[in-house]
């Protein structure tokens, strides 16, 4: 039994008991909420068709591919490993994609190499921010995200170079 | 978002058609969309069952406690909705359910919380200063324990799959610091 695998089940208990405690009427507040929630959950499936479409399509094409590889001669001069470069590129893109790029980084270099490292860093710091922005933003109708996108790629850029320097010093 | 979206579909398309595969369209659509429904499918129940539990939450009061033990920190990072009780839980719970790793669960509050946010929003189709740093936050990952890259490690034999918890504490607490740094800069700026 680990830790993490106590965190929901005592949540829940703790949730329930306390709302019973305070006089609420759990299950009718519970079915409440439930409607409420699968409501949102239809809502944005529209979000995620879209967003899976553009992304699958995007890899899948080849254009992923030219991008890296009009990429490398740059990357190459400051020294950036070319083998993280699809592994920078897929992960704010798609999570289910990354974990392809990144099993492929360990297969080929071992978990324990700096760029097996590195790659693992940089994939617990970053997330899929064009995703999760568009599944946020859709539920509630944003359309205008004003810097959002930007800011979350500046972020990821920060992961990206906090992942190597990181690596570097630490093992 | 909507740029974005038609250069990601246009280039997809254009490519398959420079690789002479334009049958990549076509299996993108019938076959990759399915994990669309997938998705909802795996997101709908422990959505519905999260904003049911939660609504038990918010008929006990405590969520007056908990926003208001947390005020500072929230009066730096959402300034403008300092007051709305429901908006600041919300957040809050998204946060926390995201440091814990628990993805589903987050988006679940993640989405009520913009919600709430957009209850109070004057134009409906642009992102407030605080949807904008709410989003920011946790597409920056704040992550504690990366476990599915730990159990991705352990699978390729690694001797030490757990070393990377702390790297990856660094990268990611810096790269949050320059998610919000530069999110107060651009919060600045007049819509």
């Amino acid at each position: 039994m680990k830790f993490s695998d106590l965190i929901l089940p005592s949540l829940i208990a703790i949730i329930l008991l306390y709302g019973i405690v305070k006089g609420v009427d759990v299950y009718a507040a519970f079915v409440e909420g439930a409607i409420e929630g699968a409501k949102s959950a239809l809502k944005i499936f529209p979000y995620i068709l879209a967003i899976i479409f553009a992304i699958n399509l995007f890899i899948q094409s080849g254009a992923e591919e030219f991008i890296v590889n009009l990429l490398k001669p740059v990357t190459s001069i400051i020294g950036f490993p070319p083998e993280l470069l699809s592994l920078s590129i897929v992960k704010p893109l798609s999570g289910s994609g990354s974990i392809g790029v990144f099993q492929t980084i360990l297969d080929n270099y071992g978990a324990d190499s700096y760029l097996g490292r590195s790659a693992s860093v940089l994939m617990g710091s970053s997330e899929t921010i064009f995703y999760t922005a568009a599944v946020y933003f859709g539920a509630v109708g944003i359309s205008n995200y004003r810097y959002t996108i930007k800011v979350g790629l500046i972020s990821h850029l920060a992961s990206i170079v906090a992942s190597l320097i990181v690596c570097k010093l630490m093992f | 978002m909507k740029t974005m979206w038609c250069v990601l579909v246009l280039s997809g398309i254009f490519f398959s058609f420079l690789k002479g595969e334009p049958q990549t369209v076509t299996n993108v659509l019938f076959l990759d969309l399915q994990k669309s429904v997938e998705l909802i499918v795996s997101l709908l129940p422990i959505m519905a069952f999260w904003t049911g539990l939660m609504k038990v939450v918010e008929k006990t009061n405590i969520l007056n406690k908990i926003s208001y033990a947390l005020k500072p920190l929230v009066k730096f990072l959402f300034r403008d909705i300092i007051g709305d009780v429901k908006a600041v839980n919300a957040i809050v719970l998204t946060l926390s359910a995201n440091m814990l790793g628990l993805g589903n669960s987050a988006t679940a509050f993640g989405i009520q919380a913009m919600k709430e946010l957009q209850r109070n929003n004057k134009n409906k189709k642009i992102a407030t200063n605080a949807m904008c740093m709410f989003l920011i936050i946790n597409v920056s990952s704040i992550q504690l324990i990366p476990i599915n890259v730990i159990k991705l490690r352990a699978d390729s034999g690694s001797i030490a799959p757990s070393e990377i918890i702390l790297p990856t504490l660094v990268a990611t607490s810096f790269s949050t610091l320059i998610a919000i740094f530069f999110t107060k800069y651009y919060e600045r700026k007049k819509i």
